[in-house]
């Protein structure tokens, strides 16, 4: 009666959610830990198979390149706070679930607005004013850049995604636009302007930068903890439905939210053209406003979390530079090691969701 | 009579993380009976359905399907044994009629023929007297309907054992009569079915069979003519119950909130609520009936001031002077500013009411954070509000600081209606505040809502177990696609009334000139 079938087999494996209950802090650490060497003996693997070199030496390298002298130091220090201030700027956006990816857009424009500002009234203020029309006038910029979606999105729910991107594309062609017309030569090129940057404090070029970024991280993860508007922010970015029905004005919250992400954006390009390069061009943003998105993500949008995934970052690009001025291979192999260590990182946390069980053998046929 | 053994499960296990599902389940299904699995919610009858079906795969132990040993990896190889689920959820295509959901997906050799379908779809029906158009489109079906044509799209594939989760939850009484004929003439016909639910008399009216489960675990198999309510709940919940809703007369009634003539039409322009009028007395508990959908949510919500309004009026009556307040067209915090004490308990608890994932310390602060001077949040008193919550409705958390949802479901309620309740409100609004959970907690829910009543509060309850109204509201208003269709006393009414005015005349105009 019973038909003839060819009996399937129970799936080799199968995956099944992790418990309610966290599981100890070490086991998430070590997991993390084990990612990162499990990346490291593939890169090394891959580095030896590509180029011939040992792998050992490669990472050698990639040290020395980050720490090998105070310069260089000071130089990661700097990448570091740059790349974080802009993760900083798109982290409440972010919290509250508006994608913000014009960060590269927002930074540049706040970078010519100050850039504007040295040109044409540097030898006319006197130094203190200048230096207060300059971080107004970059902060202002940043944030109608930033204004422009979120009252779009608030009012007409546009895609914001789309629409930061896009704006990136403006500041970018006014960048270049505006060297075109006032670069007196006529190379395109604008020389620094030392003489109207930001003061350089004990001695050394980018502690200024360093030292504002260190307030930032603490402003923005206290105002993301525990003020008013950061809980609102988490309440809307929670659950849109949740905030209308306590009231929230989710309009005017997202309105608020991207000034408050502006303002940062305009913060960094201040202190990238005023603090650091006292001059623009089109590339001064230089991408961080695109791998900030990866470092608030991987910091969870926790500003404590995001000095540390800001620097494995950093660590990484400076390292892989390094490499391939030592070793004379070409740029792409370091950009292979960074992407598998990150790959690595980020597929990590499945294994923290998720527990994969083999089949048993042996309860077959029983 | 020997009959043979369709389905049978062996040792079913199925943990998720720590929290065990199933535990060593036994179970057996003949030929040609109806079997009813009873248990509360979150004892597992799903989960071990999902099994059966393919959508999981256990943990360990064995299924055999006509005395085979079987493997079910997915629902694909569900269908091969002829084992087919009707889930809560529908899963139909909108646009398409009930012949091409059918036909949908079935991989058979032959080409698609839509003709050939609804030839096989007709003979299906008359067999079993279903009543349905082949050709009429899901968008355009009531929900009884497309629960029609999900049972036809497993009968269309040739099932011989049927899974129906909880099929009554969204059928008024007379529909649920419809679909128990429909049942029992497929028993008549050899097949098995296995109807998952947690209502005690429908089990009692359709079942040969009860499995019984409890928290996870088989906990017995009775023949349904030999038992009883009272031996099925003593069964489910381990232990003796005493289900009786304490109801008091309304002392001191007065009105408290009067709504008359609301109208609304969603972004499509179809009207979601035509002319609803109704008052809120303080002190009683006013129930509102409806299929799922008819215009409930939106009630509440125009009342809470985040629906809009095309029409009509909702009057306050402040409890210390009966002085009257407009809230039509208020913000909530508009209608908080003037000193109405609204609650609201939404149906959407996690998607509305509770962020799900902060903690309970910060879910309490949700109404109250803007208070206080500064700019910085004060979470001293959210964070004794939340141990006392915990404390006297006794929520089961590791502790004030977990997020809600690690919660079960009905201690997420408890939060919930904990902090509306600690508002003191004078207009207390309840949707569907025990969906999803188990006996226990309901009851907790229910004696929540009778305290409130006797504390002067204006209640306003929508609930879907009609025995449950009967018994706990003072009235009870049945609404139907947003009309109001009767107004009725809780402690006369019959559930038959109840259900008639629950369908009574889609057409809406005829409806409003009865309601008149």
């Amino acid at each position: 009666m019973a038909k003839k079938e060819t009996k399937k087999r129970a799936p080799l494996f199968h995956i099944i959610k992790r418990g309610r209950d966290a599981l100890p802090w070490y086991f998430g650490m070590l997991v993390r830990a084990i990612a990162v060497v499990a990346a490291l003996l593939v890169c090394g693997v891959l580095i030896t198979l590509l180029t011939g070199k040992n792998p050992l030496q490669v990472y050698g390298s990639m040290i020395d390149g980050v720490f090998g002298s105070s310069r260089r130091i000071w130089n990661m220090l700097q990448s570091l706070s740059m790349l974080l201030c802009v993760s900083l700027a798109v982290t409440p956006a972010f919290k509250m679930r508006f994608w913000n990816i014009g960060a590269e857009g927002q930074v540049l424009i706040g970078g010519l607005a100050c850039t504007a500002t040295m040109m044409f009234l540097g030898d006319k203020l006197p130094l203190w004013l200048l230096l207060t029309v300059m971080t107004v006038a970059s902060m202002a910029a940043a944030m109608v850049w930033a204004l422009l979606p979120a009252v779009c999105k608030a009012y007409w729910n546009t895609n914001e995604t789309l629409f930061t991107l896009m704006m990136n594309y403006v500041a970018t062609q006014l960048v270049a636009y505006f060297l075109k017309v006032f670069v007196k030569d006529g190379s395109g090129v604008l020389s620094p302007m030392p003489q109207y940057g930001l003061p350089v404090i004990g001695g050394h070029a980018y502690l200024l930068n360093v030292l504002v970024v260190v307030l930032l991280t603490v402003a923005v993860y206290i105002y993301l903890r525990y003020s008013k508007q950061g809980y609102e922010i988490s309440v809307v970015g929670e659950s849109e439905n949740t905030a209308r029905y306590i009231g929230i004005n989710v309009k005017k919250v997202i309105i608020r939210t991207l000034l408050v992400s502006g303002a940062i954006c305009g913060l960094a390009g201040l202190l990238l053209v005023g603090g650091t390069n006292h001059t623009i061009n089109t590339s001064t943003a230089g991408g961080r406003g695109f791998t900030a998105i990866m470092v608030s993500w991987l910091g969870k949008f926790n500003p404590l979390y995001m000095i540390l995934t800001a620097f494995l970052v950093v660590f990484l690009e400076r390292g892989a530079q390094q490499v391939s001025t030592d070793f004379r291979i070409p740029s792409a192999i370091s950009d292979i090691v960074t992407g598998i260590i990150l790959l690595f990182i980020i597929g990590c946390e499945f294994f923290l969701q998720y527990r994969v069980v083999m089949r048993k053998n042996g309860k077959e046929g029983a | 009579m020997e009959r043979e053994i369709a389905l049978s499960c062996r040792g079913i296990t199925k943990t998720f993380g720590r929290v065990v599902a199933n535990k060593a389940c036994d179970l057996d299904v003949y030929k040609g009976e109806i079997l009813a699995i009873l248990g509360e919610n979150g004892s597992g009858k799903t989960t071990l359905m999902n099994m059966v079906a393919g959508i999981y795969f256990p943990d360990e132990g064995q299924i055999y399907v006509n005395g085979e040993e079987v493997t079910i990896a997915s629902p694909k190889d569900a269908f091969r044994y002829k084992i087919g689920m009707i889930h809560q959820h529908f899963k139909l295509v909108d646009v398409f009629t009930a012949c091409e959901n059918i036909a949908l997906g079935v991989e058979d050799e032959g080409k698609y023929r839509l003709a050939e379908v609804k030839k096989k779809v007709i003979e299906i029906t008359q067999r079993y007297g279903f009543i349905i158009d082949p050709d009429k489109r899901i968008s355009d079906m009531a929900v009884s309907e497309k629960q029609t044509v999900e049972i036809l799209k497993v009968l269309y594939r040739g099932a011989d054992i049927l899974i129906l989760d909880e099929p009554t939850a969204v059928l008024t009484p007379q529909e649920t009569e419809k679909l128990f004929a429909v049942l029992r003439r497929m028993r008549e016909d050899g097949k098995s079915i296995i109807i998952i639910t947690h209502k005690m008399h429908e089990v009692l009216s359709i079942s040969d069979r009860v499995a019984v489960l409890r928290r996870g675990e088989h906990a017995d198999t009775v023949n349904t003519a030999d038992t009883s309510e009272a031996q099925l709940t003593e069964l489910m919940m381990g232990k003796k119950v005493d289900l009786n809703i304490q109801r008091s007369e309304p002392k001191d009634s007065v009105d408290r909130l009067v709504v008359s003539g609301l109208s609304s039409k969603n972004a499509e322009g179809r009207p979601v609520l035509s002319d609803v009028s109704f008052t809120a007395r303080s002190g009683e508990i006013l129930g509102i009936a409806g299929i799922a959908g008819s215009g409930q949510r939106e009630l509440l919500e125009a009342i809470a001031g985040l629906y809009h309004l095309d029409a009509g009026e909702i009057t306050y009556l402040d409890p210390t002077d009966g002085h009257p307040e407009n809230l039509r067209d208020k913000t909530p915090v508009q209608i908080r500013d003037l000193g109405v004490r609204l609650s609201f308990v939404p149906e959407d608890r996690l998607g509305m009411g509770l962020v799900a994932n902060m903690d309970i310390v910060d879910n309490m602060m949700l109404r109250s954070y803007r208070k206080g001077r500064g700019m910085f949040l004060h979470r001293k008193e959210p964070k004794d509000l939340a141990e006392q919550i915990i404390e006297e409705l006794e929520v089961v958390t590791p502790g004030a600081t977990t997020p809600v949802r690690q919660l079960s479901g009905g201690n997420v309620q408890k939060v919930l209606v904990g902090r509306e309740i600690a508002a003191a409100p004078s207009v207390l609004m309840a949707a569907y505040p025990v969906r999803g959970l188990d006996v226990n907690a309901s009851y907790t829910i229910y004696n929540l809502l009778n305290r409130q009543k006797e504390r002067g509060v204006a209640v306003i309850f929508v609930g879907e177990d009609l025995d449950v109204l009967l018994e706990l509201c003072d009235r009870i208003m049945v609404i139907n696609s947003g009309c109001v269709t009767g107004i009725v006393d809780g402690r006369t009414a019959q559930k038959d009334e109840l259900g008639l005015l629950m369908t009574k005349s889609a057409d809406r105009e005829e409806a409003t000139e009865e309601g008149a």
